[in-house]
């Protein structure tokens, strides 16, 4: 997976904004990540969010802040193959994890079986939930190989066939204001269908 | 978010230790505390990083049950299938709550301390008994059709908001914890909160550095278990009222029920007047009824919430004929 392993120090990110007074006594924290298969290491403010590291200080501003209050979605990126929310998450607490953004799906040019999906069934209109929307639907897929169940499970011992309910269901932490559902649906079944990674 | 310091911890005792120092916080998930902070709702010096401590496993234990540790995040829970097979109703009431990001991330005893989601607990602009004790409460006279009905006080009508410690009052779950001397004890989960009273500002029996390390199942009581939860939207929304309901059948008559309620109070409302009720009652519309009266005789409601009564009522009813296998 590392291609090409860099390590990416800055010794001091530039401040999110904060009075400098304020932080002058605290210690910035040293973290080390995998993303995308590379090796980065950055001293951080402890405050800092997974999704406010990759946007700021590594320029990987596919993951996107909608409501940074954990709701919305758009920021979904894959921690050591789960999908979580990088807005709600500290970046010094994931330090040593492995963690893949939207840009990483891609391998060698050819994109990612969802992102070729999300692209077919035109599953989007603005745009800027869809990289937390594929996240979240390659996670999906996954979790339901895995055999999870879910709310619309009606015998949560089974694991159930993934119908457009389950779907519907399993990617609720997604907001599209644009209502491209029916088409994320589409694009998901698809892929789940085709039995693709 | 206010500076903190950070310390990620590497023991137990070491975790007790560093939290029970002025203004530090325990932090495991965090997707509940890291949303407070940013909002300064909430504002640690300290954050004491517990996620490397050795507290993510399901055990069995002895007695036939089992012990659940701390750390398992709630997606863990809800898909072992120990607790699938043994204990639907709590797989039912995880994947009941939140989306799956969150549940990722979420842990179990991170989900019992989670605080509310009183709209006035979040707006600093507004007097919260809660949030700077004294104050007042808003939500009294507010838009408050999200809180409490039961056993709150004038001083607070916060609702606890899990729908999992709904499912753990139901099935007589304990919490273990270990205190900063290393002393060990057990809580049952419904003494786990504190009544809100005049100090709606403390909410749990926890001291200062203890640690909540295990959730302890019993052996999985006879009967039926269903979640049922009611809200405003199909997914990803936080009870309106939710009802867990365990209903053991002898023929057409109830050997014995167990319930409680989520959204109705400061903490999972087990509701022994229900369960009095329904013990040898027939199992008829008519008996789920009279647990529904029995059950909120003492409710009140504060305006917005009102309807909170009447749907408690019904959505017993339902939950009850569900677990009785009449509907």
């Amino acid at each position: 997976m590392t291609s090409g392993a860099v390590t990416l120090t800055l010794a001091s990110p530039p401040a999110l904004g904060e009075p400098a007074v304020e932080t002058a006594s605290l210690p910035s924290e040293h973290v080390t990540l995998t993303i995308n298969g590379r090796l980065y290491a950055i001293d951080l403010d402890p405050r800092t969010t997974l999704l406010d590291a990759l946007r700021e200080y590594f320029t990987l501003t596919g993951s996107k802040k909608g409501c940074d209050q954990g709701q919305c979605g758009a920021c979904t990126i894959l921690v050591n193959g789960q999908r979580i929310k990088s807005c709600l998450a500290l970046a010094v607490m994931h330090d040593g994890d492995e963690i893949t953004t939207i840009e990483g799906l891609a391998e060698e040019g050819e994109l990612h079986p969802m992102q070729a999906a999300f692209v077919h069934h035109d599953a989007f209109q603005c745009g800027y939930c869809t990289p937390g929307q594929i996240c979240s639907a390659v996670a999906l897929v996954a979790e339901h190989r895995a055999g999870w169940p879910s709310h619309a499970t009606a015998d949560v011992a089974t694991a159930p066939a993934l119908t457009d309910a389950e779907i519907a269901e399993r990617m609720s932490g997604n907001i599209c204001r644009c209502a491209a559902y029916p088409n994320i649906v589409a694009a998901i079944r698809e892929v789940a269908e085709e039995g693709r990674p | 978010m206010t500076p903190f310091r950070y310390e990620r911890a590497s023991d137990i005792a070491g975790a007790c230790e560093a939290a029970a120092r002025p203004m530090a916080r325990f932090i495991a998930g965090g997707t509940n505390l890291v949303d407070l902070m940013k909002l300064q709702i909430e504002t640690p010096a300290q954050l004491v990083d517990i996620t490397r401590l050795p507290l993510d496993g399901i055990e069995e234990t002895g007695e036939g049950g089992l012990r659940i540790g701390a750390l398992v995040t709630n997606s863990a829970a809800a898909v072992d299938l120990r607790i699938r097979r043994r204990y639907p109703l709590l797989a039912q009431a995880i994947l009941a709550g939140a989306s799956t990001q969150l549940r990722n991330k979420a842990t179990t005893g991170g989900n019992l301390l989670q605080r509310t989601r009183c709209p006035y607990f979040y707006d600093t602009t507004k007097p919260c008994n809660k949030r700077v004790p004294g104050s007042g409460c808003a939500a009294l006279a507010g838009i408050n059709r999200m809180n409490a009905v039961l056993g709150v006080s004038d001083n607070c009508i916060a609702a606890h908001p899990s729908d999992m410690a709904v499912a753990m009052a139901a099935l007589d779950a304990q919490v273990e914890t270990i205190s900063l001397d290393g002393a060990r004890r057990t809580i049952p989960i419904d003494s786990l909160y504190r009544r809100p009273g005049n100090t709606p500002s403390i909410e749990t029996v926890l001291g200062p550095g203890e640690l909540i390390t295990s959730v302890l199942l019993p052996p999985p009581p006879a009967g039926r278990q269903v979640y049922r939860k009611v809200r405003d939207r199909a997914s990803f929304a936080f009870a309106l009222v939710s009802v867990a309901a365990i209903v053991d059948l002898d023929n057409d008559r109830v050997r014995a029920a167990r319930v409680a309620f989520g959204g109705l109070s400061y903490k999972p409302w087990r509701s022994a007047e229900a369960e009095a009720a329904l013990a040898g009652a027939a199992a008829t519309r008519a008996s789920f009824d009279a647990a529904g009266i029995a059950a909120l005789r003492n409710a009140r409601g504060y305006g917005h919430n009102d309807f909170k009564i009447p749907l408690a009522h019904r959505t017993l009813r339902a939950t009850l004929a569900q677990a009785a296998g009449l509907a």
